[in-house]
Order: structure tokens, then C-alpha cells, then sequence
């Protein structure tokens, strides 16, 4: 088994596969480790419906495309292979994966994407699969003829809501701000559904039952008014956070935990590439993962050439006239939270940091 | 029809057979959905590592999941998918809802199916 990669992709979710295709076809000895199933979020998506060139497929059919095209030039892959140990810092990155040692990389892209936001609730935990669901495709017909709760007010919240009116005899939107960050027209598709009530400015304060959920336990954030709404499914839109709290000592990170990058998709540790969710940006699509890791894997290239030729690319800060980061490529901050600008242009690291994968 | 590379139980004969043979089993039982697909991706991940143990999948919506996994009283209160069961000693003994991470089932596979546990329901 190869033991040296140029470039070892940690993550395949989508940014990860198309780093790895662009990779592996530019005849970059490719390595692409993943801790779960190979796809991320996007395998969770059931249908997608506006990914250029392709009319309706599902998540799945995408991924496996994806995969066999970056397997097809030659890239390995390893899913369900949890990254134990890195080493970022030095010309040769160190990899430790459970299960299968060792590997070096002249690069490393880190494409860890995101995780469902929780609530963060000992209930929320027990009544998973109990009543909490995070998919309204996979679990809505266990709630026919029930009433439900749906927690958020992002797109995928108000959509769902809508599509759950299907089974459900109610559905109660709790949603924490006096206002919906979906788009317009999701808003007005869920307001106009008889079957649809909204309670705003709410936090979620428990969860009861027995076996399995009986009602969902709300506090008015002004007033502290508690409701208790009887519901036996709840599902949970509160949406992602980047997947990198293992890597804030490897590479900078801003106030909300995203992985800093320039318009390379340099991080701030030379021969280092983000790309996808966990990256600070704006937008999070199937599509703007993809440009990612096209860029990611070009950069990644170039890199690796630079180092056989002997010069070294330079980090994300170096160069901040020839490539700087705005702010944005930050994500705004969340209503009620100050965005971090203060590690956004950061000098290079020249610790060899290694620290366990939480 | 599960796409996976798991050995698919299609027939009640085939789930009592599996039971009352006393061997030590995971059956994941759902559709081809989001939820569903990462936990039959960690079974057959695990597979390898777990000689001892047999996998299998099995549809959600057949007659097979209906009459057995479905009807099970460990399963009872369960509405998220897959459901997942865990077999030792012709009993069921764990039984788990709902997406899971590879180390849950890990979890699962070194304390209730591992040699010298006790073969409890939960």
C-alpha cells in the first residue's frame, strides 16, 4: 500500500470527490479519507434538483458518479476511516488513520465539510429516533395523523414544514428570531398552509415522553413564557456547523469556527487548501463545493510542482496584496453574533502542532 | 430493493433461521434513503473487522421487515430510519433508531455482541 500521497484530501463530501477527480487526473498520487460515508451532507439530500447538467437525481447517484469518475483517474479512497493524528506544519503532512497507519502528503486539502447543528439537549438525544428526526423524506410517514414540530426557519425548515402537512394534522414552526432567514417565496409557501401555526422568538427547552415523544417544551425569549406544544415527531433544520473544531490548532480558524482561506483556498499553513462547508464563505451548495475543490486541487498542484522544482508556496497572509481575503468570503455572522475579523489574515505557522481528533 | 453489499434477509424462514441459530447478527432494516444508506456504508465497512459477526440488511417496507423487525418489542416506539438490530444467542440484543455514527455501532458490536457480554436487551 502506498504510503506517500502528493496530496491527501480529507473529506469526500463534494468538494472533497471533485479535488479528488481534478487531482487524480492531473496525475497527482491522490488520497481521499473520509469518517463517514463517502458523499457528506450531499448523500443526505434526497433529491437534487438544480445541479447544472444534471435534471433530477438523487444525492446518492450523484456521489457515486462522482466517485467512480475520481476513482476512474486513480485516486484512493477511504470511507469510514477516522483521521486520528495530523502534522500540517513542515514541507511533509503526516495523516494518522484508524485502522491504516500512517500516510505523508506533499499537500493536504481539507474538505472536512459540515454537522448538523443540534440543540445540544440531553432529551434531544434520547428521543432521537424516538420522535426527533432530521429527515422529513425518510421518517414523515411515522407522523400520519400526528402533530409534529418542525425547529428552525431557514429553507430546508419552511420546505419541510410544507411537505410534513402531507402526514401530519398539525405542524408547529418554532423558530428562534422574530423573523425567517428562508427566501421569500419558502415563507410565503409555508404562511399560506392551513395546516402550518408559527411560534417566533423561541427557545427550545426540552423535550418530553415516554418510549417515545410527547410534547416539545418552549420558552418566549423575551417574555420567558413557557409553552408546551404536544407533538409526537419533532424535526430538526437548525442547520450546519463547519466540521473543524479538530483542526483549531492546525489551521486558522474565524469566530465562527470556519477555515480561513484566500482566493487560492491557501489556509494560513503553507501547503494547506480548504475547500467546501468548512471554509468561511458565503454560499453553501452542492455547486460552490465543487468550485472549491476545483480550485483547492489546482492550487494543490501547483504546490506540489513548486516543491519538486524546490520553492516553496506560500500561505494564506504572505501575499495579502497578491491575494487577500475579503470579508466576503467570510460568512456573515449569525443575528446577535459579531464576526471575527481578527484571525482572518494571519501569519503563517511555524509550530508543528499535532493534537488528537475530537 | 437494497442496493448494498450486504446479504439481504427476504424471508421471514430466513430472519427465525438467523435467530434461532444463535449467531451473532446486525440487520439494518430501512429503504434506500438519506438516514439509511451511511448505516449499510458502516456495516459493510465493518464487516472485515468483525469475523464473528454476520451483517444483513433488510426492506423496510417488505413483508419480511412488516412480520419480523417491524413487529419486535425492542423496536417498539421506534420512527426514525433505519432500524437497526443487533442479534446474540437466538435473543435481540440491542436495538438502535435513527442514523448512527461508525463508532455507535462499534460501540454496540464491543459490548453486546463481544464474547463474554451479557446477552441483555436494550
Amino acid at each position: 500500500m502506498d504510503r506517500h500521497y502528493d496530496v491527501i484530501v480529507i473529506g469526500a463530501g463534494a468538494a472533497g470527490l471533485t479535488a479528488g477527480i481534478y487531482l487524480a487526473r492531473a496525475r497527482m498520487r491522490t488520497l481521499i479519507v473520509d469518517h463517514g460515508t463517502v458523499g457528506g451532507q450531499m448523500i443526505l439530500t434526497y433529491q437534487v434538483a438544480n445541479y447544472p447538467g444534471v435534471e433530477n437525481a438523487s444525492g446518492a447517484e450523484i456521489v457515486a458518479t462522482m466517485r467512480r469518475q475520481a476513482e476512474s483517474f486513480g485516486a484512493r479512497v477511504l470511507a469510514h476511516s477516522e483521521v486520528q493524528r495530523i502534522d500540517l506544519a513542515g514541507d511533509v503532512k503526516t495523516v494518522e488513520v484508524e485502522d491504516e497507519g500512517t500516510f505523508t502528503a506533499t499537500a493536504v486539502i481539507l474538505a472536512t465539510g459540515g454537522v448538523p447543528r443540534m440543540l445540544g439537549l440531553p432529551s434531544e438525544a434520547a428521543f432521537k429516533g424516538r420522535g426527533i428526526s432530521f429527515c422529513a423524506t425518510c421518517d414523515g410517514d411515522f407522523f400520519e395523523g400526528k402533530d409534529i414540530v418542525v425547529i428552525g426557519g431557514g429553507n430546508s425548515a419552511l420546505e419541510e414544514a410544507v411537505s410534513l402537512t402531507k402526514y401530519a394534522t398539525s405542524v408547529t414552526v418554532v423558530h428562534e428570531f422574530d423573523h425567517f432567514q428562508a427566501q421569500p417565496w419558502a415563507v410565503d409557501e409555508a404562511r399560506a398552509n392551513p395546516k402550518i401555526r408559527f411560534l417566533m422568538e423561541q427557545d427550545v427547552r426540552e423535550f418530553v415522553g415516554g418510549e417515545s415523544l410527547e410534547a416539545v417544551v418552549v420558552a418566549h425569549k423575551r417574555t420567558g413564557e413557557i409553552t408546551r406544544i404536544p407533538a409526537e415527531g419533532a424535526f430538526l433544520f437548525i442547520g450546519y456547523v463547519p466540521n473543524t473544531a479538530w483542526l483549531k490548532d492546525h489551521v486558522a480558524l474565524n469566530g465562527r469556527g470556519e477555515i480561513v482561506t484566500d482566493e487560492s483556498l491557501r489556509t494560513d499553513v503553507a501547503g494547506v487548501f480548504a475547500a467546501g462547508d468548512a471554509r468561511a464563505k458565503r454560499y453553501r451548495q452542492i455547486t460552490t463545493a465543487v468550485a472549491d475543490g476545483t480550485i483547492a486541487a489546482l492550487a494543490a498542484v501547483e504546490h506540489v510542482a513548486s516543491r519538486a522544482k524546490g520553492a516553496g508556496e506560500k500561505p494564506a497572509g504572505k501575499e495579502p496584496a497578491a491575494s487577500p481575503i475579503t470579508s466576503s468570503e467570510a460568512s456573515p455572522a449569525a443575528p446577535g453574533k459579531a464576526r471575527d475579523h481578527s484571525r482572518l489574515l494571519r501569519l503563517p505557522r511555524a509550530r508543528a502542532s499535532r493534537a488528537s481528533v475530537s | 430493493m437494497l442496493h448494498t453489499n450486504l446479504k439481504h434477509i427476504e424471508t421471514v424462514g430466513e430472519f427465525k433461521e438467523l435467530l434461532d441459530s444463535g449467531a451473532k447478527a446486525a440487520i439494518v432494516c430501512g429503504r434506500m434513503g438519506p438516514m439509511c444508506i451511511p448505516v449499510y456504508g458502516i456495516m459493510e465497512a465493518l464487516r472485515d473487522k468483525y469475523p464473528d459477526v454476520r451483517f444483513f440488511d433488510m426492506e423496510f417496507d417488505s413483508p419480511v421487515g412488516m412480520a419480523t423487525i417491524r413487529s419486535l418489542p425492542e423496536t417498539r416506539g421506534f420512527n426514525g430510519l433505519p432500524f437497526t438490530v443487533y442479534l446474540r444467542d437466538g435473543k435481540v440484543v440491542a436495538a438502535t433508531s435513527s442514523i448512527q455514527t461508525k463508532q455507535q455501532v462499534k460501540e454496540i458490536l464491543d459490548t453486546r455482541l463481544a464474547d463474554g457480554s451479557a446477552a441483555v436487551a436494550g
